[in-house]
C-alpha cells in the first residue's frame, strides 16, 4: 500500500498534504457515517466521563465533609471510607473494560469510512 | 551496604547495555524522539507505568501513608482514576493528529508560532519542576543509603547516567529502561505486600485491625508538643484507617477536592506520558497502552496500602528517618527501604533502595527525552528556524544537544534546591499540566469556535495562576516555630489557603480559553478543525 501522506522534508510542521488522489476533509465531516461515528463516540464519552468524574469526586467530599458517616466499620475495622477508595479501582477497570468493548465498533466504524472515501489512505 | 553499592552497579551495567544496543538503531529523527514507532501496545503500557510510578509514588505514597494513614492513600486512588481521563479522552486522538510533542497537536489548527512557544515553554515548565523533584529524591536516597557518595555527587551521578541513555539511546534506550525498572518494581512492591501479610497471617482482618491501633494527632492549629495544642487545647486523636490526618481543619476539605482536580486532570496534560503514545503504531496499540498502564498502575497502587500501613504498623513512623547525632530525623521517603530492612535485612532493604534508584534514574531519562524534543522539534524547528531546510542528522544533533543543556540546568537545580520538599513539586508539576495545558487539549479536539487567542490565553493564564497560587499557598507560605527547622520559603502568613492550587487554576485556564475565543474576532480555520476532527476520529492520515 503506498505511503498516503509522506512526511514532509524536516519536521517543520506543514498540514500534511493530501494522499494522492487527495482527501476532501470536509466531505467525510459530513457524511452520514462519520456523523454516526460522532454521535456513537459522544453517546459513550460524555456519560462515562461524567460518570466517572462525579463518582470520583464523591469520595474526597464524603471523606472531607462527612467523616462521621466514612469511619463507621463495615468488615471487622475496614471501614466505610477504605472501601469506597477501593471501590474506585474496580469503577476505573469496569468503566476501562467497557470502553475496550465499545470500541471495537468504532474501530469498525472508522474502517468503513476509511475504506469508503479514502481509499487506499488509511495508515 | 557494599550490597546496595553492587546491586546500583549491577543496573547501571544493565541500562548501559540497552543504550548501547538502542544507539545503533537511533539516526533519524522518527527514532530519536518516537522509538520508530515500534513499541507494541504492550510494552508501552509498561513503559507508560514506568514513567508514571516515580519516586513520589514508591517512596512518597509510601511514606505519606506510613505517617497519615489513610488520607495517604488518597494520592494512589487519583493517579489511578487519572488515566481514565486519558483513556477516554486524550491518547487516541493525540495518536492520531501528533507526531513528536503535545505542541504538534495543539498546533495542528493553530499554525502561529506563538501557540508552539507557549507549549514547548509550558512542557519545560512541568518537567523541569518533575525532574528537580525526582533528582532531590534521588540525592537524598543515595547519600542516605550509600553515606559514602555525598548529595551533590549522587545528583551528578543520576544527571549524566540518564543523559547517557537519552543522548545516545534516545526514546528506544529510555523506553527499555523504562520497562526493566517497572519489573523490577512491581516485583519489589508484589514481594514487599506479600511479606507484610504473612506477618498478620494473611489475614486483611488481623492487619487491618493492627493498622487500627496505630493512631496519629493532629490540633487545630500548629503542632501537638508533649500531647498539648500550642493554644492549651487536647489534640484530636485518630487510628490510621480514619480519615484526617492530613486533610482537617478548615480548610481540609477543600483542599482534598483541590488536589483531586490536579491529580485526575493534570496526567492528561503532562508532557512525558503524552509523548510516549507516539511511540507506538497506531491509536489501537495507543488505546491498549492505557489500558495495561492501568491495569499495572492500579495494582501498583492498591499494594501501597500494604507499604504504607505496613511501614506504619511494623516499624512505626517514631522510627522511621535517619539517625543523626544521636537524634533520628524524621524522612517519609524511607518508609518502603526501612519496611524492607525490617521484613528482609540488609539485602533486601539494599534490593528495594537499588528500585527506588532505578525508578528515579528512568524518570528522569523520560522527562529529559520529553523536554529535548520540546525545545528542538517545537521551538528550534518550528519557530526559530520556521520554514527553512534542514537535515534529519541536524535535528538530532540538536535534540541531542538540548538534553544535555536541560540535564545540566536540571542538575545544578536540583543542587540548589535540595531543601524543597520532593511532593510539593510534583504536586507543582501536576497542577501546572492540568491548568495550562489540559484546556488547550481538551478545547483544540473538541471546541470547533477555539482560536489562537483562546489557545494562548488559556495556556498563560493557566500557568501563571497555578504557578502564583502555590508561591500564595501554604507549601511555600507559612511562619515556623522558632525552635523548628524552616520549612516554608517564605515566613509570612499563606494569602491562598488551599495546598493545591488546581480547584482555581484549572477554571481560571478553562474560562481564560473559552473568552480569548469568543471575544476576539479571529475566526478558526473551518478547513483545519474539520480535517482535525476527521483525522482524530479515523487515525486517517496519521504518521
Amino acid at each position: 500500500m503506498p505511503e498516503p501522506t509522506p512526511p514532509p522534508p524536516g519536521d517543520a510542521y506543514v498540514p500534511a498534504p493530501p494522499p494522492a488522489g487527495g482527501v476532501d476533509w470536509r466531505r467525510i465531516e459530513a457524511a452520514p457515517e462519520f456523523r454516526a461515528l460522532v454521535a456513537a463516540k459522544r453517546r459513550f464519552m460524555i456519560p462515562a466521563t461524567v460518570f466517572f468524574i462525579a463518582y470520583y469526586f464523591a469520595l474526597p467530599v464524603l471523606v472531607g465533609y462527612f467523616p462521621g458517616v466514612m469511619e463507621r466499620d463495615v468488615v471487622g475495622e475496614i471501614n466505610l471510607a477504605y472501601l469506597f477508595a477501593l471501590s474506585q479501582f474496580v469503577m476505573a477497570w469496569g468503566l476501562m473494560a467497557l470502553y475496550i468493548r465499545r470500541a471495537r465498533a468504532f474501530d469498525a466504524m472508522e474502517h468503513a469510512i476509511v475504506a469508503r472515501y479514502a481509499p487506499g489512505g488509511a495508515s | 551496604m557494599s550490597t546496595a553499592l553492587v546491586m546500583f552497579v549491577a543496573f547501571i551495567l544493565l541500562t548501559l547495555g540497552i543504550t548501547y544496543w538502542a544507539s545503533r538503531r537511533t539516526r533519524t529523527t522518527a527514532e530519536f524522539y518516537s522509538a520508530g514507532r515500534s513499541i507494541t501496545g504492550f510494552q508501552n503500557g509498561w513503559a507508560v507505568a514506568g514513567d508514571y510510578m516515580s519516586a513520589a509514588s514508591f517512596l512518597g505514597i509510601a511514606g505519606l501513608i506510613a505517617f497519615y494513614g489513610y488520607d495517604g492513600f488518597m494520592y494512589s486512588v487519583g493517579w489511578l482514576v487519572a488515566y481514565l481521563t486519558v483513556l477516554l479522552l486524550v491518547a487516541e486522538p493525540l495518536r492520531n493528529t501528533g507526531k513528536f510533542t503535545m505542541a504538534d497537536v495543539l498546533a495542528f489548527r493553530f499554525r502561529q508560532p506563538s501557540v508552539r512557544t507557549v507549549a514547548a515553554i509550558s512542557t519545560l515548565t512541568v518537567s523541569l519542576f518533575y525532574m528537580i523533584a525526582q533528582m532531590v529524591g534521588a540525592g537524598s536516597i543515595v547519600s542516605l543509603l550509600i553515606p559514602q557518595i555525598g548529595f551533590r555527587t549522587a545528583i551528578v551521578m543520576v544527571g549524566v547516567l540518564m543523559l547517557v541513555y537519552v543522548i545516545f539511546g534516545g526514546m528506544l534506550a529510555t523506553t527499555w529502561v523504562q520497562i526493566v525498572k517497572a519489573v523490577l518494581l512491581m516485583s519489589g512492591t508484589i514481594l514487599l505486600s506479600i511479606l507484610v501479610l504473612s506477618r498478620f497471617g494473611f489475614s486483611l482482618a488481623q492487619f487491618f485491625a493492627a493498622v487500627a491501633k496505630v493512631t496519629g494527632q493532629y490540633c487545630a492549629a500548629g503542632t501537638p508538643a508533649a500531647g498539648v495544642c500550642p493554644d492549651g487545647s487536647a489534640p484530636v486523636v485518630r487510628d490510621f484507617t480514619q480519615p484526617g490526618l492530613y486533610y482537617h481543619g478548615r480548610w481540609g476539605p477543600l483542599s482534598l477536592i483541590s488536589l483531586g482536580v490536579a491529580l485526575i486532570f493534570g496526567t492528561a496534560g503532562l508532557p512525558h506520558i503524552l509523548v510516549r503514545f507516539y511511540t507506538v503504531k497506531n491509536a489501537i496499540a495507543a488505546r491498549s497502552s492505557v489500558v495495561w498502564a492501568m491495569i499495572l498502575i492500579g495494582s501498583f497502587y492498591v499494594m501501597t496500602t500494604f507499604l504504607g500501613f505496613g511501614a506504619a504498623t511494623l516499624v512505626g513512623k517514631q522510627n522511621i528517618g535517619v539517625m543523626k547525632d544521636g537524634v533520628l530525623v524524621p524522612n517519609q521517603n524511607l518508609a518502603a527501604p526501612l519496611l524492607a530492612q525490617q521484613l528482609g535485612g540488609e539485602l533486601f532493604m539494599s534490593f528495594v533502595a537499588a528500585i527506588a534508584f532505578a525508578t528515579i534514574l528512568a524518570v528522569v531519562a523520560g522527562l529529559t527525552i520529553a523536554s529535548s524534543s520540546a525545545f528542538a522539534h517545537d521551538i528550534w524547528f518550528n519557530v526559530v528556524k520556521r520554514g527553512e531546510k534542514h537535515d534529519e542528522r541536524e535535528q538530532v544533533l540538536v535534540a541531542r544537544i538540548a538534553a544535555a543543556v536541560i540535564g545540566a540546568l536540571s542538575i545544578v537545580l536540583a543542587i540548589s534546591l535540595r531543601s524543597l520538599n520532593v511532593a510539593f513539586l510534583v504536586g507543582l508539576a501536576f497542577a501546572v499540566a492540568a491548568s495550562a495545558n489540559v484546556p488547550a487539549i481538551v478545547l483544540t479536539l473538541y471546541w470547533r469556535r477555539f482560536n489562537t487567542n483562546g489557545m494562548v490565553a488559556g495556556m498563560v493564564v493557566g500557568l501563571l495562576s497555578s504557578l502564583v497560587l502555590i508561591v500564595l499557598s501554604p507549601a511555600v507560605m507559612g511562619i515556623d516555630a522558632p525552635t523548628a527547622a524552616t520549612r516554608h520559603l517564605i515566613q509570612a502568613t499563606p494569602i491562598f489557603p488551599l495546598d493545591n492550587p488546581a480547584i482555581v487554576s484549572v477554571p481560571l485556564g478553562f474560562l481564560a480559553a473559552v473568552l480569548g475565543s469568543l471575544l476576539t474576532r479571529a475566526r478558526p480555520d473551518a478547513e483545519l478543525y474539520s480535517e482535525l476532527n476527521v483525522r482524530a476520529n479515523t487515525g486517517l492520515g496519521a504518521v
